[in-house]
């Protein structure tokens, strides 16, 4: 138990220090964000890491949990701790229909991925057509400081509710992997034929993956929303954020619960860092990006994690030597 | 136990299975041979639920499975083996056995206690840590007969479970297969290594082009004219018998 669940809990604890030795705004921005992507690659991690279905297209879920958030609030005046509730169950939803749709036709590996950036490249088209989302504009949501609201004035209130969220998911996704759900997402993954001859009803572990999945990176876009107050339908829709999502767990480790928080932690830590150095160039950061997923693929195929587990074996075979 | 009814498959144009019918009986091991292209694999594939026969039923225990998915079979108590074996390659050994054990036990310690229980029992019980991935032919063997005992089984289908060994590691797996049966598990095995269908099975079902044309005991089945003739060509058994002191020119 405490093999498995304590380095999780360490790093969580360790984080959440983080806000009392720094309060410069800047750092806490960054932080609040890089967590936003770390929990939205959770998500993307679930399906695509346990259960092996790579989705293009998170951003379709992403937006949902944003939009639900966004409108509850704009249009019907819901509570925004009710409407981030709401948009986690939306997400899901989401998730569960474009998992039925693409799924129950059997569509697998490129065709799935394709079908997934359609379906989010459609919700975008729609969103910024849309009176009701507030178009290209985009949608104002009223700022109203305050708990209640889930509005704080204090950036590092925002770092332990986004801590709160990710650290939450990593134990759920560590408790997974070690139950039978969690075999089961692996059996799929690595071969549905033999899966199926060994009782999994590979439709039914896809679907709640998929549900699961989208629950999660939904949650990222409400909390994105209530962060920044601002949503239009690039930034909810946008393949920005579907590749955020996938890159985070490819570069940290894909399939493994800490992988997704390594990735946007070395990759937006990393982006920060060149911007500071080299700010005058614009764009130099997503250079940057480019760089770290080419020499990830090519020289650490299983990410951050992969790397971390060689040099930990490399070291034990020097110490018993 | 297991009974097929009169099922035919059509694949497009092709008839791989024609309106074969055979029966199981419980506690047997019984074979299904026949020379390659036959139909064994297809007609293994309709009884295990993968692939929906074009007509014809298949019952299991009394009860018509012909429309159950094949998830919802292991779970009445149908394993199969796969032919091309499918470990779960990023897997350990114990780590495969255990999706299996999760069929009937869902708690992680006792799935894996199956699963280490299963492993000695097929003699992989020296290599639960090591990767599926490095184990040798033999051992990807007994893994693939390993995972699918450990769904608990009560009739198991074995394809080809004996293809690609050596003469030593054939004679190592027989006992394997009789203990399980010994353990109360029904059998039906596709296999071409011959010396093992004719030591493990008391019944044997023979398929040509897609047709069961024979079935009795192993005795029977060796000195039958048209099984002879399904393996070696038209006219094969008459010549056989006109020249049994070794015909040469036949």
């Amino acid at each position: 138990m405490i093999r498995a669940y304590g380095p999780a809990i360490v790093l969580i604890a360790a984080a959440a220090l983080v806000p009392f030795a720094i309060t410069a705004n800047t750092v806490l921005n960054f932080i609040v964000f890089a967590l936003i992507i770390a929990l939205a690659a959770q998500g993307w991690n679930v399906l695509g890491g346990l259960a092996g279905q790579f989705s293009f297209g998170h951003a379709a879920f992403f937006g949902s949990g944003a939009y639900t958030t966004a409108l509850l609030q704009t249009h019907w005046g819901v509570n925004a701790w009710v409407a981030f509730a709401l948009s986690i169950l939306l997400a899901g939803a989401v998730g569960w229909i474009i998992g039925f749709l693409s799924f129950r036709s059997g569509l697998r590996g490129s065709y799935f991925a394709l079908v997934t950036l359609a379906f989010a490249e459609v919700l975008r088209i729609l969103a910024n057509a849309s009176t009701f989302t507030g178009g290209a504009a985009g949608t104002l949501v009223k700022l109203d400081m305050g708990p209640a609201n889930f509005q704080f004035a204090s950036r590092a209130a925002f770092v332990w509710i986004a801590l709160a969220l990710v650290g939450f998911v990593l134990i759920a996704t560590i408790a997974i992997m070690r139950s039978r759900f969690g075999a089961w997402l692996t059996a799929v993954r690595e071969n549905e034929d033999a899966a199926r001859a060994l009782g999994v009803d590979t439709l039914a572990v896809k679907l709640k993956a998929i549900t699961l999945s989208a629950a999660i990176t939904g949650a990222a876009g409400a909390l994105y929303v209530q962060y920044y107050l601002y949503l239009d339908a690039s930034i909810a829709y946008g393949p920005w954020i579907s590749i955020e999502a996938l890159v985070a767990p490819i570069v940290g480790g894909i399939g493994t619960a800490f992988g997704p928080i390594l990735g946007a932690a070395a990759l937006h830590g990393f982006g920060e860092l060149t911007k500071l150095f080299a700010g005058g160039i614009p764009g130099i950061d997503l250079v940057l990006y480019g760089l770290l997923l080419i020499a990830t693929i090519a020289f650490a195929p299983d990410g951050i994690m992969g790397l971390l587990k060689r040099l930990a074996s490399v070291f034990d075979r020097r110490r018993t030597r | 136990m297991l009974s097929v009814q009169s099922v035919t498959k059509r694949f497009g144009g092709l008839v791989a299975v024609d309106s074969a019918s055979l029966d199981v009986a419980q506690g047997s091991i019984a074979g299904l041979i026949g020379p390659n292209g036959a139909g064994k694999t297809t007609l293994f594939t309709l009884v295990a639920g993968f692939e929906k026969p074009s007509s014809g039923t298949v019952s299991f225990a009394g009860q018509d499975v012909t429309a159950l998915p094949a998830h919802e079979r292991a779970a009445l108590g149908i394993a199969r083996t796969f032919q091309i074996v499918q470990p779960f390659a990023g897997l350990s050994v114990v780590e495969n056995i255990a999706v299996g054990a999760y069929l009937r036990h869902p708690a992680r310690a006792d799935a894996q206690a199956k699963a280490r229980a299963v492993a000695d029992l097929v003699g992989l019980g020296g290599q639960l840590e090591q990767s599926a991935a490095a184990l040798t032919v033999a051992g990807r063997k007994r893994l693939e007969l390993a995972r699918a005992l450990a769904t608990e089984p009560r009739l198991l289908l074995l394809d080809e479970v004996l293809a690609g060994l050596n003469p030593s590691e054939i004679r190592d797996m027989i006992p394997v297969i009789r203990n399980i049966r010994d353990r109360g598990v029904t059998i039906l095995m596709v296999e071409h290594v011959m010396q093992a269908v004719m030591s493990l099975c008391e019944h044997i079902h023979v398929l040509a082009q897609g047709k069961i044309i024979a079935q009795g005991k192993p005795a029977e089945i060796a000195s039958d004219p048209a099984v002879i003739e399904a393996y070696l060509g038209q006219g094969a058994a008459k010549r056989l018998q006109a020249k049994p002191a070794g015909g040469a020119d036949a």
